[in-house]
């Protein structure tokens, strides 16, 4: 099957899901306020677009997003970084982290807001904490997995340890730790999304979607926003791995044997 | 000595450790295909070879068998020695926000496993409170699992319904699940049914995308075999197709495991919700009992642990560690 045929049956796939959602709702199994057309959906959610307040919601959901992914890099690489060139600390940290890793972040919300209130510095502590294991855990298999001969060729050249790791160890973990950044940016996206709906920290998309639930004809409003979360989260992940193909376009060109353990550990959202 | 087999010799402690996570990545691979398409692309013949390259990058770790027992000890007097410090900075601090751990413990025995014997220990609270959170989760991951599964052998093993489902697939795995709750809530009310399906729907995506490239990824050669064998089309299911999938299904599923604790938590922090873990929690957050709060936590860091170890053990035992299907 050509690319090309894939991609009009993916349109075709579209059209169809997006037809049956259309046809339920319209013939009337449901109640209407219950499950509104599809139609109906998108052009709230088109309609939202011109909406400054609703933008605004978005960008300040966006902004948290941003700032709490940058601080769990800012904390996770070098950690990271650390734990995998010193193997003892690894070895003993692991056990704090196994434990701290299970814990699902959406429950640390109560906790978080009796710490720091309802404010967004809570929201951005708890995006944080959530997307910080990815990338960490990356960063660790990225250094586990650099050239041990070009390694031992600096060391045998008499180069000192921080010359190693920024010359080798540093670009060989990039693409891992790139792949860690995407996946934290879906888990980043999902605890911004929850800790809106749930206690109201800052404004946002959560807070649009949590306050059209109660409002009469709420579904079609929820559905809207609903939308826009699964688009906001396609663009991010479509950037990330764009500027990450981009980037390390040697991580994706290698060799078959090579590429079979390009980036991309996967860590499930906590 | 094949990488694999060393890796099915190594310490169980070090294959908990690393072995699921490698394998994670290597069953969700988005970043293997060389023509830059998303993870529905991901390579199909070498499929199989990614779960051979994890095993290789422990190699490291492996080298010193003998040495293995002396991480161990060191990874438990390290945590011990965290606690022990956490508790002693806690009671020199005194603060109301972060008690000593000793008291979380003994609050959390108190609130839940000082009841009587016949009970297995349990109290009245953690009937209460932890069972219907576990049932609920339980429903839910089932639903999705089996759900998932199912839908995504069937998608998977057809080029055609794979390109036409997956631009929609793509689409609901990047919705953020808690956005999706409020949906359910207006449709079936607070309740058990809002929040299994709340579970179930988000749960489900991680499963369904995950099998279906597994059961894409199978080796078009074997299927040739199996065609000259005349195998009918369930045998051809059982015998060829679920295995080479069954390592990326179980990817799915733990990522999926996850996502059903953040629901089931999620849903049960929702004002109008009446029981749960997560009940506990909000309740507790309102009555400022930070104590009560702490122990919840605790409580979930360590379900969240066994469930995992859970499902890796059985993981271990269908596919065994490391085998390449």
């Amino acid at each position: 099957m050509t690319r090309r045929q894939e991609l009009v049956l993916g349109v075709l796939g579209t059209v169809l899901a997006f037809g049956a959602c259309e046809t339920v709702a319209r013939a009337g199994f449901v109640r209407r306020s219950y499950l509104p057309p599809a139609s109906e959906v998108l052009v709230r959610a088109v309609r939202l677009a011109g909406d400054g307040a609703f933008l605004d919601g978005v960008g300040a959901t966006l902004r948290a997003w941003a700032l709490g992914l940058a601080l769990a890099c800012a904390i996770a690489v070098p950690l990271g970084l650390l734990l995998g060139t010193v193997p003892g600390l690894d070895a003993a940290l692991r056990a704090i982290v196994e434990f701290l890793r299970p814990l699902p972040s959406v429950a640390l919300i109560p906790l978080v807001s009796l710490l720091l209130g309802s404010s967004t510095s809570a929201e951005v502590t708890l995006i944080a904490y959530a997307s910080l294991w990815p990338v960490l855990f990356n960063t660790v298999y990225g250094l586990a997995e650099t050239d041990p001969l070009a390694k031992d060729t600096l060391r045998a050249f008499g180069f000192g340890r921080l010359a190693v790791l920024l010359r080798v160890e540093l670009p060989g973990t990039a693409p891992f730790i790139a792949a860690g950044v995407r996946i934290s940016a879906a888990v980043a996206l999902i605890l911004a999304v929850a800790s809106e709906i749930l206690s109201g920290f800052g404004e946002g998309l959560g807070i649009f979607i949590a306050q059209a639930e109660t409002a009469t004809d709420g579904t079609r409003d929820v559905l809207a926003g609903v939308v826009w979360a699964g688009t906001l989260g396609l663009v991010i992940n479509g950037v990330l791995v764009g500027a990450e193909r981009r980037l390390f376009r040697w991580a994706h060109e290698a060799p078959p044997a090579r590429r079979q353990s390009g980036p991309g550990r996967q860590e499930a959202p906590t | 000595m094949t990488a694999d087999r060393r890796r099915a010799r190594r310490a169980p402690e070090d294959s908990r450790t690393r072995g699921p996570r490698t394998a994670e990545g290597a069953a969700t691979g988005r970043d293997r295909v060389p023509d830059g398409s998303r993870s529905g692309q991901a390579g199909t013949p070498g499929g199989s070879r990614t779960r051979r390259a994890p095993a290789a990058r422990d190699s490291r770790f492996r080298s010193r068998p003998a040495r293995a027992a002396v991480p161990l000890l060191l990874r438990w007097s390290v945590l011990l020695a965290a606690v022990a410090g956490w508790e002693a900075a806690a009671r020199a601090h005194g603060s109301v926000y972060f008690p000593p751990p000793l008291r979380i413990a003994r609050h959390a025995h108190d609130l839940w496993f000082s009841g009587p014997l016949d009970h297995l220990f349990l109290t009245g609270a953690a009937v209460d409170t932890i069972l219907p959170s576990l049932g609920r989760m339980a429903a839910g991951f089932t639903l999705a699992a089996v759900a998932g599964t199912a839908l995504g052998i069937t998608v998977g093993r057809s080029r055609r319904a794979y390109a036409l489902c997956n631009p929609v697939l793509q689409f609901a795995r990047a919705v953020p699940p808690p956005a999706l709750v409020p949906v359910f809530v207006v449709v079936f009310d607070f309740g058990t049914p809002m929040q299994v399906a709340s579970i179930a729907f988000s749960a489900v995506w991680p499963v369904l995308v995950n099998s279906a490239e597994g059961a894409r990824a199978t080796d078009p050669l074997r299927l040739e075999v199996a065609a000259v064998l005349r195998l009918t089309g369930p045998e051809r299911l059982w015998f060829l197709v679920l295995p080479s999938a069954l390592p990326r299904i179980f990817a799915g599923l733990r990522l999926s495991l996850s996502l059903s604790l953040i629901l089931m938590v999620f849903s049960e922090l929702l004002p109008g919700s009446a029981d749960g873990i997560g009940f506990t929690l909000t309740d507790a957050q309102t009555r400022s009992d930070l104590l009560t709060v702490w122990s919840a936590l605790m409580l979930l860091g360590v379900l969240g642990h066994l469930l995992n170890t859970g499902l890796l053990a059985v993981e271990r035992r269908l596919i065994g560690p490391g085998r390449v299907s």
